[in-house]
């Protein structure tokens, strides 16, 4: 299976840089804006999410975006029609990132169509189990040129991250820690044994590190035990506020710039 | 027809596990272990001695003769507002915590829409040493003050949830996401028949006691060991499972679950899932959800905050779907109105909850030979606030 996913992981090894931000927040129609600046900021791919009522993975600030965005009126229907052109003016890999409840009510087959007709490159839906996956999606998400992330966490055990790798053709998104999403801190001793051990490991798959990665300093430190890094809550944080959205997508992918271009 | 859970974890088409990666470990623990552990002998013995000299079970079986009379029929209450903490949940919180330990489990935490599940689950902590942290909506917090009074002299830590509708469901979804971030010290005990495999059937499991007595107890009342029909009110739908339980093969014993309808099923203010729900999925399984068409998860209402919760559990969604049970809906007002009914008649005070089941018999054209067993889930301490106010009012 080849996509745009895939050619990025052929083309950079290292330091990539991708950003989640949740579509409908902080307005209702920014998202094309933060894709289109995101590009010519730098950024490696970025992950669109899907605002969910009942986000249990989400920290406080992605719970906050879902909520503003629900209440702008977001839904896929809404996103899928804000995206409709993109494929014409940006070229990154997009990944759209969502709750199961809402894509299931949405229809599978519709949902992965319309991705594939958008030039959607993959998605990450965090309550999806992998056994579910295997046995009723796979074939449907594959088919439309989808690619499926997984997630491990530091409790993953060996086989079960061998089987994860077997079935993904995206990258691996790697949790740092037991947490949910924006969770804050430093790269700590336990868990570098734990990227050390899936580093051990070998896989096949690319892999990211997200959650707590809020800065250039962490960003760093992460992409030296994986291919990149992922940057969700605290790209969330810096654009609320008053001034225009390009001006600060442009001020934060500033302190990244350096580290995103080989 | 088999109404119990299949080797996936499913009921039907509702039920498996729906969970984020970060809580696989932890479920697939207790998937892999609950049934070995909850039928091993030490388990067993401990559990039934507990429930025994601990939570005072048997709960009795009371003939109420004057709502037999105003009925036509014959009604049997199930006391488990007799039980130790004064609802069902402790058999539950019982259960779990003696799992936990067996797992070596640390700390515990808890949702609690009503209380009564917080206190079950503190009162089952302190005998056992363990810490125990409660998660309850802002709002409950205020609707059911003294549980809450409960759970901390029981020394648990009781955290208010300001997220989305302040209740239940936001509850939980808290209890969640502590668990995310304490993947290994940690129990999460769920009070409902809710949540992933195999929290419905293991919490189903604990609380089929209650049916388990019922039958003994009617054969010695009655002769026979199957009643015509069964009540109980559903919120998750804990309470009804286990009053249920025994009964699942029986056809001829019908079951009713009454959801609560708020102030009217079509009212925009209503708890009754099934009426407004379809299939979904919230905290870990499929089942029926009320939520919009885009799929996102619709704030229920109801005036008991037990019954305050947008799902039911996949079991149950399973029995309405199958129709081996009907699903019936009492309002606010009905449901106050029976629980001022029995307090006068009986002088039982019962839950809101409880008081949702009751109002079903208003709806149903009994024979006056039928056999009725409505589960009296819990009593109605904690709600007097709420009574009082609308006794006044009515007055
Ligand atoms: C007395 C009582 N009955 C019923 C319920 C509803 O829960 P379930 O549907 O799981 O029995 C509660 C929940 O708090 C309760 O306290």
């Amino acid at each position: 299976m080849e996509n745009r996913l895939t050619t990025l992981f052929t083309r950079k090894e290292k330091n990539i840089l991708s950003i989640y931000f949740t579509a409908g927040f902080p307005n209702l129609n920014d998202t094309v804006t933060i894709i289109k600046e995101l590009e010519r900021n730098g950024a490696d791919l970025i992950e669109i999410g899907i605002p969910f009522s009942d986000p249990v993975a989400d920290g406080p600030v992605i719970q906050h975006s879902s909520e503003m965005a629900l209440k702008n009126g977001m839904t896929i229907r809404v996103l899928f029609e804000q995206l409709k052109g993109i494929r014409r003016s940006v070229s990154i890999p997009l990944i759209l990132m969502g709750y199961l409840n809402p894509v299931m009510q949405y229809g599978i087959d519709d949902f992965c169509r319309k991705c594939s007709e958008i030039g959607i490159d993959g998605t990450i839906i965090p309550d999806l189990p992998l056994e579910v996956y295997q046995e009723e999606y796979k074939e449907i998400f594959e088919k439309n040129s989808l690619s499926n992330i997984f997630l491990i966490t530091p409790q993953t055990d060996d086989e079960r991250i061998r089987k994860i790798d077997a079935l993904s053709n995206g990258f691996i998104y790697m949790v740092s820690s037991s947490s949910t999403t924006g969770a804050k801190g430093s790269v700590d001793k336990e868990q570098i044994t734990y990227f050390e051990r899936v580093q051990s490991l070998r896989l096949n798959s690319r892999r990211l590190i997200g959650f707590g990665i809020s800065d250039k300093t962490t960003f760093e430190r992460a992409s030296t035990f994986a291919n990149g890094a992922i940057i969700g809550s605290a790209f969330i944080n810096a654009i609320e506020g008053e001034i225009s959205i390009e001006e600060k997508v442009n001020a934060f992918m500033q302190k990244f710039v350096k580290t995103s271009i080989i | 027809m088999n109404y119990q859970i299949d080797n996936k974890g499913y009921y039907g088409i509702f039920g498996g596990a729906f969970i984020p990666e970060m809580m696989h470990q932890n479920i697939s623990e207790l998937q892999n272990c609950y049934m070995e552990i909850l039928e091993s002998d030490s388990f067993k013995q401990e559990f039934k001695q507990l429930l025994t000299d601990y939570a005072g079970r048997p709960s009795p079986l009371y003939y109420s003769d004057r709502l037999s009379k105003q009925y036509k029929t014959h009604i049997y209450l199930k006391r488990e507002d007799l039980n130790h903490t004064g609802s069902h949940k402790i058999n539950n919180t019982i259960g779990q915590i003696l799992l936990a330990k067996r797992l070596g489990k640390t700390r515990i935490i808890a949702e609690t829409g009503a209380g009564q599940h917080g206190v079950a689950t503190a009162t089952v902590c302190a005998r056992a040493g363990l810490k125990c942290i409660v998660y309850m909506g802002a709002i409950d917090v205020a609707r059911q003050a003294p549980n809450v009074e409960k759970m901390k002299m029981l020394g648990a830590e009781v955290r208010p949830v300001e997220s989305g509708s302040k209740t239940l469901k936001d509850a939980t979804n808290e209890a969640i996401r502590d668990w995310i971030n304490n993947p290994v010290d940690t129990h999460y005990i769920i009070g409902s028949v809710v949540g992933p495999h195999p929290y419905p059937d293991m919490v189903a499991r604990f609380q089929s006691v209650i049916s388990e007595e019922i039958r003994v107890q009617l054969k010695t009342k009655t002769g026979r060991e199957t009643p015509d029909y069964v009540i109980a009110c559903v919120g998750g739908g804990s309470n009804a499972a286990g009053a249920f339980y025994h009964f699942l093969n029986d056809p001829d014993v019908k079951l009713i679950a009454v959801e609560a309808a708020g102030k009217g099923v079509f009212s925009g203010e209503s708890a009754a899932t099934t009426q407004l729900g379809r299939p979904g999925i919230l905290h870990g399984s499929r089942s029926l959800l009320m939520q919009t068409a885009d799929g996102q998860v619709i704030e229920p209402y109801s005036i008991s905050a037990g019954l305050d919760y947008p799902g039911i559990g996949p079991m149950h969604a399973n029995l309405f779907a199958t129709k081996r049970a009907v699903f019936l809906s009492a309002t606010d007002e009905e449901a106050l109105k029976a629980a001022l009914y029995l307090s006068q008649k009986e002088g039982i005070i019962p839950a809101l909850e409880s008081a949702h089941a009751l109002a079903a018999l208003e709806m149903i054209n009994f024979k006056t030979d039928d056999i009725v067993v409505v589960n009296i889930s819990g009593r109605g301490d904690k709600d007097m606030e709420t009574y009082l106010n609308y006794y006044q009012l009515i007055k």
